[in-house]
């Protein structure tokens, strides 16, 4: 399992990570980000592709 | 043997080219040479929060992943040129370094104004780090701060220098401030948020000189105005750092010309297998709009160019079967953009400078609201402020046109 963080002080909720990784993040009704904090091992090439496009660099996969 | 990369230009796009190519399986060397000192940092926040806070190289420093943990750094040494026949790159120090594949991330960097009494200190460029330190430490509370130039970077210290507390004056060629991505509507609204804000602007002029004689005390425009001021921040436009290609025969006549693998072209418009080209100064055609080469300044192109560029200089090290395919692949980065200016999130998708019409769909012109850009009728850009969930059925449009 990998687990994932995001500082919600950095995020600003643009949601590009959401689609990179839908079923791990998602912007709620209100425009708001919500993650699942923890996924699968296969899901890492994923999850490093939503760090990777997340403009406020804000999230990090926790080792 | 084993073979070995060497990537010139140590920012994001030489980062993501880096481990995209440790995540296409190459196992050879991989050194990435840098003109700056230090390892590869995110540049958006240097208009933007970080510098109303503190700038620190930890702040905004990209993570290196355990993928990239045995590249080799080599900083503060910039490529001076390169041999493609003989495949060595030399450095300022007089090093040199053996390539199999190389990989031409070198970038921007800021054009400033050519001003005859232009030696005073108060001059600032927001290109990197230290320029970013260098100027957070003249915007103090009260400072009369002019900024050249109207793009998103100039709009963006403009905002931030008001949020610190300085008096600013934004003076550029342009009739409205971002008007060329936004088009004249949004550019005209976003002026006068600015200028509710506090921000003058001086639009349509251009700046002929500095006063003062040993410290800087104003700027002299175009037409004798002058602007009472002690900080100058230069955000006009961009020269590319292509110096180091001078002597060869890749076609450097805007950024470094690509094919859809990103291989280098030479101007005889043949693909060089084995030079590639990421971020900034990629000048490649995407078929999500036309067959028109640009280069794309915007934040999202690093990465996408240093995954393509992983995968297809991967394959050609290793001499896969399936090379030829892998390079003759469209590639088609739908460009991404956005912006924080005082409280609003401006974010756009695809190309919405090329449009000849545009529309708000969503909002309001004063409010929260989204612009859709369209040339011919075919939607090709989006811009939102605020509205994220209404940018994106738009963003899922671009992406299926
Ligand atoms: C202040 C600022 C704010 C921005 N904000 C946004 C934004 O909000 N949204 C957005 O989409 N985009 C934004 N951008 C644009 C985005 O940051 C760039 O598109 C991105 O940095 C390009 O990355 P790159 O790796 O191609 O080039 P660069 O980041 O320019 O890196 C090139 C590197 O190569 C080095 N180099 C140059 N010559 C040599 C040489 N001869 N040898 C070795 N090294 C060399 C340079 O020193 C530099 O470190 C912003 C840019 C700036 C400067
Ligand atoms: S991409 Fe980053 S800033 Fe945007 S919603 Fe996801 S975590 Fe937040």
């Amino acid at each position: 399992m990998i687990t994932i963080d995001v500082d919600m002080d950095k995020c600003q909720h643009y949601g590009q990570c959401v689609f990179e990784a839908p079923d791990i993040f998602k912007l709620n009704d209100n425009d708001k980000l919500e993650f699942v904090a923890t996924a699968d091992d296969i899901r890492r090439g994923d999850v490093e592709s939503a760090v990777d496009v997340c403009p406020m660099q804000a999230i990090s996969i926790v080792e | 043997m084993s073979k070995s990369v060497v990537i010139v230009g140590a920012s994001m796009g030489g980062l993501r080219a880096a481990e995209a190519l440790r995540n296409n399986g190459f196992e050879g060397q991989i050194t990435v040479i840098g003109e700056e000192i230090h390892a590869p940092y995110n540049r958006p926040p240097l208009s933007k929060e970080v510098l109303a806070k503190e700038v620190t190289h930890d702040a905004v420093a990209f993570k290196l992943r355990t993928q990239v943990e045995d590249v080799i750094w080599h900083l503060g040494d910039p490529a001076t040129s390169v041999d493609l026949e003989t495949q060595v790159v030399k450095t300022n120090s007089g090093k040199t370094f053996e390539y199999d594949g190389l990989v031409i991330a070198s970038g921007l960097r800021p054009r400033v104004l050519n001003l005859p009494n232009g030696k005073l200190p108060g001059r600032h460029t927001v290109r990197t780090l230290d320029d970013a330190i260098g100027l957070r430490a003249d915007l103090v509370p009260g400072a009369k701060v002019v900024v050249a130039g109207a793009g998103f970077i100039g709009c963006e210290v403009a905002a931030t220098a008001r949020g610190l507390g300085c008096e600013v004056t934004n003076v550029a060629i342009d009739s409205f401030p971002m008007i060329r991505p936004l088009g004249e509507t949004l550019a005209a609204e976003l002026q006068r948020r600015h200028e509710s804000h506090g921000v003058h602007f001086r639009l349509g002029h251009g700046i002929r000189d500095l006063a003062g004689t040993d410290s800087f005390t104003g700027v002299i425009l175009d037409d004798g105005e002058l602007l009472e001021a002690t900080v100058l921040v230069e955000a006009i436009s961009s020269h590319c750092n292509i110096e180091w290609l001078a002597n060869t025969n890749l076609d450097i006549s805007n950024g470094v010309l690509t094919d859809s693998a990103l291989r280098a072209i030479t101007t005889d418009g043949d693909p060089v297998n084995a030079v590639y080209v990421v971020g900034d100064l990629a000048r490649f055609a995407n078929p999500l709009f036309d067959d028109e080469p640009r280069r794309i300044e915007h934040w999202n192109i690093p990465t996408e160019t240093g995954k393509r560029v992983g995968a297809v200089l991967s394959a050609y090290l290793s001499q896969a079967d399936n090379f030829a395919e892998l390079a003759a692949l469209p590639f088609t980065p739908l460009p991404t953009f956005w912006s924080d200016q005082y409280d609003m999130k401006i974010q756009g998708f695809g190309m919405p400078g090329l449009a000849n019409r545009y529309e708000l769909v969503a909002g309001e012109l004063t409010d929260e609201l989204v612009m859709a850009y369209f040339r011919n009728d075919i939607l090709i850009g989006v811009v939102g402020i605020g509205m994220t969930a209404e940018v994106m059925k738009y963003r899922k449009q671009l992406l299926s046109t």
